[in-house]
């Protein structure tokens, strides 16, 4: 554990950077389980311009069954038939595509789920509008710059990594980078633009979305496969604070000040 | 079916969900509290937004006859059983009268072949469903616009209300019909037709018949069926819980453009 040698403690995050980031947190915990709520209302994902009622162009199913043994959930992905009962379709006496225990309002509530969504996803546009000009006049954006070293030390960050063995230094490692980037400027753009595209007042704004996309059912599941990726990231965020060391991890985002490793190159920063 | 699952096991199965999910928010759900009037605050700023960026006449995405894959999935109403309906529904809805009043010049009562001797548009349009499913079809009818102009709304009126034949609820009180509103922003879109003709026929019953609004910038429930009096009003407080609607009347957005 980083906490336990002595190392110097830095001053590593703006206010800039941990305000936004626990909005972000906050934003996305809402717009998770109202998104899931929504989704509830019409458990199915297309590929396309429409949802296909009277031809096929579904890839995922959640469907309550009634059989003989009682109401099972079933799952149909790509054409293959999965018994989900207990955890999508069917819950005990509750039936809904994703448990209550995962959405806002816990029961089927579709208006309420909609404007708590939009509310945060208000809240999400207006956190990274404020977090990229600050982190613009504040220099953090070149702290997520991939430079050629860091690439030339990807073989040895990702083995590192892999073996949980972390270094801890003022910059970002490049799977640091790459993941913060990735979720900033690619699934956060993304999630923000295919919600926009299901917009039908906002698809007269910009009709150029809809062939980017692929059409609205399209932009819908990607909404919704993105959304996947980024509660990946969030679960792989965790572990990685847990085994870099947490008490290290949460400090330097709740206060700012980061503890690095004694052998630590920039202590001259201090 | 699945519908009706669920309902009976809320109304059956209640005590099961007392334990699960997100409670905490659930003081959310009810209009006019203070966590749904502060959350509610993002609806009138995607409102405000969407007209400032959107304009008056940007037009729906209009696709062509091979996108029209299915016939049009009905919801909402789609077999009204209220009397006076079903005696127009009888003679094929020879006698209906569409009247248009409220703060007008000029009220008007429009017959069916008035309406269809008016100039037509004709639009192929995707429905998008609040729930999230979308849909093809081609859409007949009379630009509202076009209406009016015929009955010349006063500088006070600023909201156009429509009143229709379909009883939406059933409640010991008596029977609920449909109503929407729309601004006159969207009533004067090139693209917000009357409609009457659905798929180069007549319009079903399942889908409104025999006038339907379409309002190609919004949602699916905006666009009242069953249509027989529009009404040009200043505000909505004599309209039954004075949101404008009957979907805003139980918490979703009146203005569904997202």
């Amino acid at each position: 554990m980083s906490t336990s040698r002595n190392g110097p403690l830095i001053y590593r995050q703006s206010v800039w950077t941990r305000l936004t980031h626990w909005l972000w947190a906050i934003c996305l915990f809402f717009l998770l389980l109202t998104g899931l709520q929504i989704f509830n209302a019409h458990p199915h994902l297309y590929f396309g311009k429409q949802s296909g009622f009277e031809f096929d162009n579904s890839f995922l199913d959640i469907d309550a069954r009634r059989t003989d043994a009682g109401l099972i959930g079933v799952t149909n992905l790509f054409g293959h038939e999965f018994d989900t009962t207990g955890i999508l379709g069917v819950q005990g006496e509750n039936v809904q595509a994703f448990p209550a225990a995962l959405t806002i309002p816990s029961t089927r509530n579709l208006a309420t789920g909609r404007v708590i969504h939009f509310f945060f996803a208000w809240t999400l546009v207006g956190t990274l509008l404020v977090w990229l000009v600050a982190s613009a006049i504040n220099g953090h954006l070149r702290a997520l710059a991939i430079r050629g070293r860091d690439i030339r030390a990807l073989p040895s960050d990702i083995a590192a990594h892999a073996r949980l063995k972390f270094h801890h230094t003022r910059d970002y490692n490049v799977l640091q980078k790459l993941s913060y980037a990735g979720v900033l400027f690619v699934l956060l753009p993304l999630m923000i633009l295919t919600g926009l595209t299901m917009s039908p007042s906002f698809n007269a704004t910009a009709p150029w979305l809809l062939d980017v996309f692929g059409g609205r059912q399209t932009a819908r599941s990607i909404h919704f496969l993105t959304m996947l990726v980024l509660v990946g990231f969030f679960v792989i965020h965790i572990l990685m604070i847990l085994a870099a060391g947490p008490l290290n991890e949460l400090r330097s985002i709740l206060t700012g000040w980061y503890r690095v490793d004694p052998d630590h190159k920039e202590t001259d920063h201090v | 079916m699945f519908d009706r699952i669920n309902r009976r096991n809320l109304l059956l199965g209640g005590a099961g969900l007392t334990l699960g999910g997100c409670k905490i928010f659930d003081g959310a759900k009810r209009n006019d509290t203070a966590m749904r009037n502060f959350f509610e605050s993002a609806s009138g700023l995607t409102y405000r937004t969407q007209r400032l960026i959107g304009g008056r006449d940007r037009l729906a995405r209009e696709f062509t006859e091979a996108d029209i894959r299915q016939g049009q999935r009905p919801n909402g109403s789609t077999d009204p059983q209220t009397e006076d309906y079903l005696t127009l529904a009888r003679d094929d809805f020879a006698d209906y009268q569409l009247t248009v009043t409220g703060l007008v010049e000029n009220p008007v009562m429009l017959s069916r072949d008035d309406l269809m001797a008016m100039p037509s548009r004709t639009q192929i349009t995707r429905h998008d469903c609040v729930e999230g499913w979308s849909c093809i079809a081609k859409w007949t009818g009379v630009p509202l616009g076009t209406v009016l102009d015929q009955a010349r709304p006063t500088d006070a009126a600023r909201f156009v209300v429509f009143h229709c034949y379909d009883a939406i609820e059933r409640t010991l009180g008596g029977i609920v019909t449909y109503y929407e509103s729309i601004d006159l922003v969207d009533a004067r879109h090139p693209q917000t037709i009357l409609a009457y003709g659905m798929n180069d026929a007549p319009l079903p019953v399942a889908n409104g018949a025999p006038l339907r609004l379409r309002v190609e910038r919004q949602l699916g429930y905006k666009m009242a069926k069953y249509i027989h009096t529009i009404e040009l009003v200043s505000d909505f407080a004599g309209l039954a819980d004075g949101r404008g609607s009957y979907w805003a009347d139980r918490g979703y957005e009146w203005y569904a453009g997202i």
